[in-house]
C-alpha cells in the first residue's frame, strides 16, 4: 500500500494539451501512472498523445471516471480549474502551477468545504512537485528514478529538497512508501498535518520524514499533532537557517514575518514536541536511518 | 513551552519588506481614500518649492513634511518634520530631499529620500491601531486592532497580547458590519463615532480584497478633537502573484526603492536575494537553495545570496545567474548545486561551461550535479578543462566551497 495514489489510480490531466502538461503526462505514463485522459476547454473530442481530450471535467468524469487529477493550467485560471475538479467529484487534485494569487487560494479552500466530508476533494499543492508512490504511480513532475520503493513516508514543501532527501535515503538503502510535495505557497491545499494523518493510517508506512521551511505555522501545528496522535516516528528538518527576516526566499510562503517563523524556532518546537530533527540537510538520510534503528521492532509493537 | 509562545505571537504579520509589492504612504492614502477612508489634506512634492506650494494650497498654519521611503519608523529616523511657517516647510524639505534615512527596516545603508508628502497637521484626541493581514493560520483575512496607536504592533503582541482585538473574515461573504461594530465598541469609541469607524474598517477591507493586498495598516488612525477619524499614516503591501489583474497597483511600483540586482533577476525569471556572506550560490529550487545555504553555514561559511534558477535552467539563464552573483564584489567563492529532475545534468553542465567561458569566473567554483544523467554531466565538466572543483554530495560541496573560500582569503592576506 501507499497513500493517496497507487497502481490503479486513474489520472486526469487538466490543461492537457499544453507543452508542460504533455511532457509530464508522458513521463507519468512511462513511470506506470494510469493516465486516462485530459481536459482542455474547446478541444473536446480530439485525441492527444493517444488519449481522449474533454471540454469539461464533468465530461471526463462521465467518460473515463478518473480518481485523481493533476493541474497544469496557468496561474490565473487555477482557482477555476481546482473548483471545477471538486465540483465534478474528483477526490484528489494535485496542482503543480505556481504563482496563484493568495486570495484565490482562500476562496478555493472555502469552496472545497461546501461539500460534505465524505465527498470532499483533497487538494495537494499548488506550487508543488506532486505525489509519487514509488514503483506504483506518479501524479507529479519528479524524476521517478531517484525514488526507491519502501516504508518511509516523505512530506515536503520543496520539490528539489524532497529529491535530495529521497536520494540520500536511497543511498542508504531506505525506500519511500509515498512522497508528497505540499508546495511553497502561504495558502495551500493540504497541510503537513493532513498528510501525516494519512501516513499514520497507512499500514505500510513505518516512519515519516517531514521537511519544512521558514514561514507560517504549519510545521509547528503538525509537530503538536504528531506528539498527541502519532505512533510512528517522525523525523523533521526545516530549511532556511540563514534566511534574514522579512525577505522572501523564492517560495511565496518562505518569509520570516512573525515569531515562530524562523528555521531555528521551528526546529526547536519540533524537538520540544519529541520529534527527531536532522542536524543538517546532508543528514536527512542518516537521520531517518537512526530513527528506524531506534524504533521498537514490529513484533514488540504488536505484542505490547 | 515553545509552542505556547508561538501561538501567542502568531497573530501579527507586519513588515513584509520584500514579501510583496510595497507602495509609498501617500499612494496608500490615495488608494484608501477611494474606498471611503478619510485622510488629512495633503500633496506630494519633489522639490522644496513644490513643498511650499503644497503647504499654501492646503492652508492652515501647521503642516507635517514627511519623507516617502518604503519603511516604517520614519519619525524616529528624523523623516517627519512639523512646521508652522512656510519658511520652515522650505527648510524641512531642503533637509529631507536627498537625505539618507536609516531605520531598523532599511538596513544600515538606509534609503535616500526622493519624494515628500506635505500634509495638514491635525489636533489629535486619540490614536488607534488597525491592520488587515493575510493570516496564515486561519488562511483568511484578519483584522487586528488595538486601542493605542503609534506603537509597533509587534511590540504590543509581545508585551500585552490580550489587549489586541481580532476579527477573521469569511472569504465567501467578506467583512460584515457587525464585525466592524464589535471592533469599534471594543476599542472604547464613543457611540457617536462608531459609524465613522465602521466606514473606515469596511473601506480598508474592500481595498484589501479588491486590490489583492497582503497588508493594509493604519497606524495611527486618529480621532481628532473635532470628532473626525483620519488615517494619519498608512501602509499597503500587495500580492505580486495578482499584479497581472491589478494594473493600477503595478504602476505604483517605485523602482528606486528596489534592489537593482533583484529587479534584474526578476526580468530573467530568476529569484535572487542579496545577503551578507561571501559565498555565491546558484541552485535549482527554493527549498534546496535554502538547504544548501544552511549547509554552507554548517561548514563554516556564509552565503552571499539566495538564487533559484528554477526548473528549466537553460544555458542563457545559468549564464545570467553567474553574472548576477559575480556582480557582488564580496563573493570569494561560488557553489553551483543542481538536482536535475526535469532538466538533465548533461544539459545543465553545458550551461555551466558556456556561462563560465562567457562570463569569466575569477573565484574558485564548486559544482555539484545530481539526478538525471549525472555521469554524462560530470564528464562534460571534466572534458571542459575549466578549473572547477566537482563535488558529489551536498556535504562534500559545502565543505569544498568553504575550504576554497578560506584558502582564497588567506592568499589575499
Amino acid at each position: 500500500m501507499a497513500i493517496l495514489i497507487n497502481e490503479i489510480t486513474r489520472i486526469l490531466v487538466q490543461g492537457f494539451t499544453g507543452d508542460k502538461a504533455t511532457f509530464h503526462a508522458q513521463k507519468m505514463i512511462e513511470y506506470g501512472g494510469k493516465v486516462v485522459g485530459g481536459v482542455t476547454p474547446g478541444k473536446g473530442g480530439q485525441t492527444h498523445i493517444g488519449l481522449p481530450v474533454f471540454n469539461t471535467t464533468k465530461d471526463a468524469v462521465d467518460a473515463v471516471y478518473p480518481d485523481a487529477s493533476i493541474i497544469f493550467v496557468p496561474a490565473a485560471f487555477c482557482a477555476d480549474a481546482i473548483m471545477e475538479a471538486a465540483d465534478a467529484g474528483i477526490r484528489l487534485v494535485c496542482c503543480i502551477t505556481d504563482g496563484i494569487p493568495a486570495q484565490d487560494m482562500m476562496v478555493v479552500k472555502r469552496y472545497l468545504r461546501r461539500y460534505p466530508k465524505e465527498k470532499r476533494t483533497m487538494l495537494v499543492g499548488p506550487n508543488c512537485a506532486g505525489i509519487i508512490s514509488p514503483g506504483k504511480s506518479m501524479l507529479g513532475i519528479m524524476p521517478g528514478h531517484i525514488y526507491m520503493a519502501g516504508k518511509v513516508g516523505l512530506v515536503t514543501r520543496s520539490g528539489t529538497l524532497g529529491y535530495e532527501a529521497a536520494s540520500q535515503m536511497k543511498d542508504l538503502n531506505i525506500g519511500v512508501s509515498t512522497s508528497v510535495g505540499i508546495g511553497g505557497d502561504p495558502v495551500n491545499g493540504s497541510s503537513f498535518l493532513d498528510i501525516l494523518a494519512r501516513f499514520e493510517e497507512d499500514p505500510e508506512t513505518e516512519a515519516v520524514m517531514m521537511i519544512g521551511e521558514i514561514g507560517g505555522p504549519q510545521e509547528a501545528e503538525a509537530a503538536l499533532w504528531v506528539k498527541e496522535n502519532m505512533s510512528k516516528p517522525v523525523i523533521g528538518y526545516v530549511a532556511g537557517l540563514t534566511a534574514p527576516k522579512g525577505r522572501r526566499m523564492g517560495h511565496a510562503g518562505a518569509i520570516i514575518s512573525a515569531f515562530g517563523d524562523t528555521a531555528a524556532e521551528k526546529a526547536e518546537i519540533m524537538r520540544s514536541l519529541g520529534l527527531s530533527v536532522a542536524p543538517s540537510p546532508a543528514d536527512l538520510g542518516k537521520a531517518v536511518a537512526e530513527a528506524l534503528a531506534k524504533r521498537p521492532s514490529r513484533r514488540a509493537v504488536l505484542t505490547r | 513551552m515553545a509552542y505556547g509562545l508561538w501561538l501567542k505571537a502568531a497573530v501579527t504579520k507586519k513588515e513584509p519588506k520584500e514579501s510583496a509589492v510595497d507602495i509609498h504612504e501617500y499612494q496608500a492614502k490615495e488608494l484608501l481614500a477611494n474606498f471611503g477612508v478619510a485622510i488629512p489634506p495633503g500633496g506630494v512634492a519633489y522639490s522644496a518649492e513644490q513643498a511650499v506650494y503644497r503647504a499654501a494650497e492646503i492652508g492652515g498654519s501647521r503642516w507635517a513634511v514627511k519623507a516617502q521611503i518604503h519603511s516604517g519608523a520614519r519619525g524616529k529616523a528624523g523623516g517627519i518634520k512639523l512646521c508652522t511657517t512656510e519658511d520652515e516647510v522650505r527648510k524641512a524639505a531642503t533637509t529631507l530631499l536627498g537625505a539618507r534615512l536609516v531605520t531598523h527596516q532599511t538596513g544600515p545603508e538606509g534609503k535616500v529620500v526622493h519624494r515628500l508628502y506635505v500634509e495638514a497637521a491635525v489636533p489629535i484626541e486619540r490614536e488607534l491601531y488597525i491592520g488587515f493581514v493575510l493570516d496564515r493560520k486561519t488562511e483568511r483575512i484578519m483584522l487586528v486592532a488595538h486601542p493605542h496607536g503609534g506603537m509597533e504592533i509587534e511590540e504590543i503582541a509581545k508585551s500585552e497580547p490580550e489587549t489586541i482585538l481580532r476579527q477573521v473574515m469569511e472569504p465567501a461573504v467578506g467583512m460584515q458590519a457587525f464585525q466592524a461594530r464589535e471592533i469599534a465598541f471594543g476599542l472604547g469609541l464613543d457611540p457617536s463615532h462608531v459609524n465613522r469607524m465602521v466606514t473606515v474598517l469596511m473601506g480598508c477591507h474592500r481595498a484589501f480584497r479588491d486590490l489583492d493586498a497582503t497588508m493594509v495598516e493604519i497606524n495611527p488612525l486618529v480621532l481628532t478633537k473635532d470628532g473626525r477619524l483620519l488615517a494619519l499614516d498608512a501602509k499597503m503591501g500587495f500580492d505580486d502573484n495578482a499584479l497581472f489583474r491589478r494594473p493600477q497597483v503595478a504602476e505604483l511600483r517605485d523602482h528606486a526603492e528596489e534592489d537593482p540586482r533583484e529587479a534584474q533577476a526578476a526580468e530573467y525569471g530568476l529569484n535572487y536575494v542579496a545577503l551578507d556572506g561571501e559565498i555565491g550560490c546558484i541552485i535549482n529550487g527554493a527549498g534546496l537553495a535554502m538547504a544548501t545555504m544552511d549547509m554552507i553555514k554548517h561548514a563554516g561559511g556564509q552565503p552571499a545570496n539566495f538564487l533559484d534558477v528554477g526548473g528549466g535552467a537553460s544555458p542563457e539563464r545559468v549564464a545570467m545567474a553567474f553574472k548576477l552573483v559575480l556582480q557582488d564584489r564580496k563573493v570569494g567563492a561560488m557553489l553551483v548545486n543542481i538536482f536535475a529532475g526535469i532538466n538533465r545534468c548533461d544539459w545543465v553542465a553545458k550551461g555551466v561551461v558556456q556561462a563560465v567561458k562567457e562570463v569569466g569566473v575569477d573565484v574558485p567554483l564548486v559544482v555539484r550535479l545530481a539526478g538525471t544523467n549525472v555521469e554524462e554531466g560530470r564528464r562534460i565538466l571534466d572534458e571542459s578543462k575549466l578549473s572547477l572543483i566537482q563535488a558529489d554530495s551536498l556535504e562534500d560541496a559545502a565543505t569544498k566551497v568553504v575550504a576554497a573560500w578560506k584558502k582564497g582569503k588567506k592568499s589575499k592576506e
